[in-house]
């Protein structure tokens, strides 16, 4: 089993609920709390698991917004494990989930630094690393109704852009959408070998905003353009 | 990191020093060894953890390191205890444990240096100059000191006035190389970070007001090219060029002067070397707050 997110970029509408469901669930789950430092201050900042940028991909008029979340992508390869020194960093071989043990963590940032993606912060408060678990603690939480038991962000999004399943069914939901929807790795160059994948925008035709109306030569259409003029006077 | 060269006037090349001063030398070199792996835990968040971290020696580098230094340690004293148990006299005993300080000295350079080079989110890092200049320059900043404390009680052997002469010479070589290598960005573009390849893509928001342990840990300005040359030029000319001319002019003589001022400008170099190393190395996830290539 290979848990793990799918993400339709093409749906995300950047609102933001997904990171903050996943602070709010997360700060009283197994890794929480996650710090805030001076949340009411002129300078605030905190531990966040999941984080969402904001991209323009192309020059206009040929140019699209794509709202980017990013969180943990539980890579196969995952060196924010192996470069681990204490042992804290580990990734489980029932479901693929990679997790820190908060009592080993002795917060040499190695981990954050042997990750591309960002995907972990350091807690300045506890002096230890922090990261998606992939709501683990909900997942498998047999109290909650079976809808229900998928990660916060996953729920919460008001799209439906986020999508949570097993990557290594191919008859699962999320594999299916990768299939048909082309979803891809980020930079699979590297060879960390991510689960979540990102489904792309769709490409809609763009919409012409110069030379709208072009002149047009045939003898038909002279004669609609002056009657037109006349008509509107 | 001059663990090396006691060792080695110890096996190749006799004693030039008097064996007090071999034990001096020894215990300087012991004392710096100490203070880099008791700083090291200075920058831990959680440091009363520290102790774990020789857990994971079959995947972590830094494991690795930290127990190779460890082990430098331990080795270090009980060879200086067996040299005070022969009066300072070399015995079978006191060479198999140089030979082991040989090693493990060379185990911990080459294991510091492959916690950078196994780094694959940064290109200047992640490339297999990374360990032969973090050997090279640990072994000529050795043998500089070594030189610099020869000249204060007696004149520099020439044998450790061409061996350090020899270091410095291939440390400048390393470095020139690796400043080569990574001369021309290698790394991932936003185009790839973001899988959007079918244009040009900006970054229009980053989505938080203020810095992030992201930004703070990783992000940094790139330095100008003339500001990169300069300090390049600080690390070959303060680093290599003052500490060769001082030990060059120090063989044969005894001139403290001449050795500190080789020992001063050395690790005024290796200081800049070490904070351009870190101040050039552009992290992979720079990409997502806007930068273009890495």
């Amino acid at each position: 089993m290979r848990l793990g997110l799918v993400i339709d970029l093409d749906r995300c509408v950047g609102c933001h609920a997904c990171a903050v469901a996943c602070k709010e669930w997360n700060s009283s789950g197994t890794l929480g709390p996650l710090s805030d430092y001076v949340p009411e201050g002129l300078d605030p900042s905190g531990v966040w698991f999941n984080r969402i940028r904001h991209y323009e991909c192309g020059d206009y008029p040929d140019s699209e917004t794509v709202n980017f979340p990013m969180s943990c992508l539980h890579c196969e390869d995952a060196d924010c494990v192996t470069v681990c020194p204490t042992g804290a960093s580990y990734k489980r071989e029932e479901d693929g989930i990679v997790l820190i043990d908060q009592d080993k963590c002795m917060g040499c940032n190695l981990c954050a630094w042997a990750c591309p993606y960002g995907a972990r912060e350091l807690d300045e408060d506890s002096g230890t690393m922090k990261k998606c678990t992939l709501c683990v603690d909900r997942i498998y939480d047999e109290q909650i109704p079976e809808a229900q038991r998928q990660p916060a962000c996953v729920i919460v999004c008001p799209t439906h852009a986020r999508f949570f399943g097993d990557l290594d069914d191919p008859d699962s939901d999320v594999s299916g959408l990768v299939r048909d929807r082309g979803g891809y790795d980020l930079m699979p160059e590297l060879g960390y070998k991510p689960t979540n994948k990102y489904l792309p925008t769709r490409q809609p035709p763009s919409i012409p905003t110069t030379q709208v109306k072009a002149k047009s030569g045939s003898l038909l259409d002279k004669i609609r353009d002056r009657v037109n003029r006349v008509v509107s006077r | 990191m001059l663990m090396l060269l006691v060792a080695l006037q110890e096996l190749g090349l006799g004693a030039p020093f008097p064996h007090t001063g071999h034990i001096a030398a020894g215990g300087l070199a012991f004392l710096l060894l100490v203070a880099g792996l008791v700083s090291s835990t200075f920058h831990l968040a959680n440091p009363r953890n520290a102790w774990k971290a020789f857990n994971r020696v079959r995947t972590s580098w830094l494991s690795r390191e930290g127990v190779s230094a460890v082990l430098l340690l331990l080795v270090t004293v009980v060879y200086f205890a067996g040299l005070g148990w022969s009066s300072g006299q070399s015995t079978a005993l006191t060479t198999i444990l140089g030979t082991l300080i040989l090693l493990l000295g060379l185990a911990t350079l080459v294991t510091t240096g492959m916690i950078y080079a196994s780094l694959k989110p940064i290109p200047q890092w992640h490339n297999p100059v990374v360990p032969i200049a973090f050997v090279v320059l640990g072994l000529a900043s050795g043998a500089v000191t070594l030189t610099a404390f020869a000249s204060f009680s007696m004149g520099v052997d020439p044998i450790l006035g061409a061996f350090t002469l020899t270091l410095l010479g291939l440390a400048t070589l390393v470095k020139a190389t690796y400043y080569l290598w990574i001369g021309k960005a290698s790394g991932p573009t936003i185009q790839r970070a973001t899988g959007m390849t079918r244009a040009q893509v900006r970054l229009l928001d980053t989505g938080h007001s203020h810095p992030t342990f992201l930004t703070r840990e990783f992000g940094r300005n790139l330095l100008s090219r003339t500001g990169s040359g300069l300090f390049r030029a600080i690390v070959f000319g303060i680093g290599f060029l003052v500490p060769a001319i001082a030990s060059a002019a120090m063989i044969g003589e005894t001139s403290p002067l001449l050795g500190v001022l080789a020992v001063v400008a050395m690790f005024s170099g290796m200081a800049v070397e070490r904070w351009l190393f870190f101040v050039e190395a552009q992290h992979v996830v720079n990409l997502y707050h806007g930068r273009q290539r890495v």
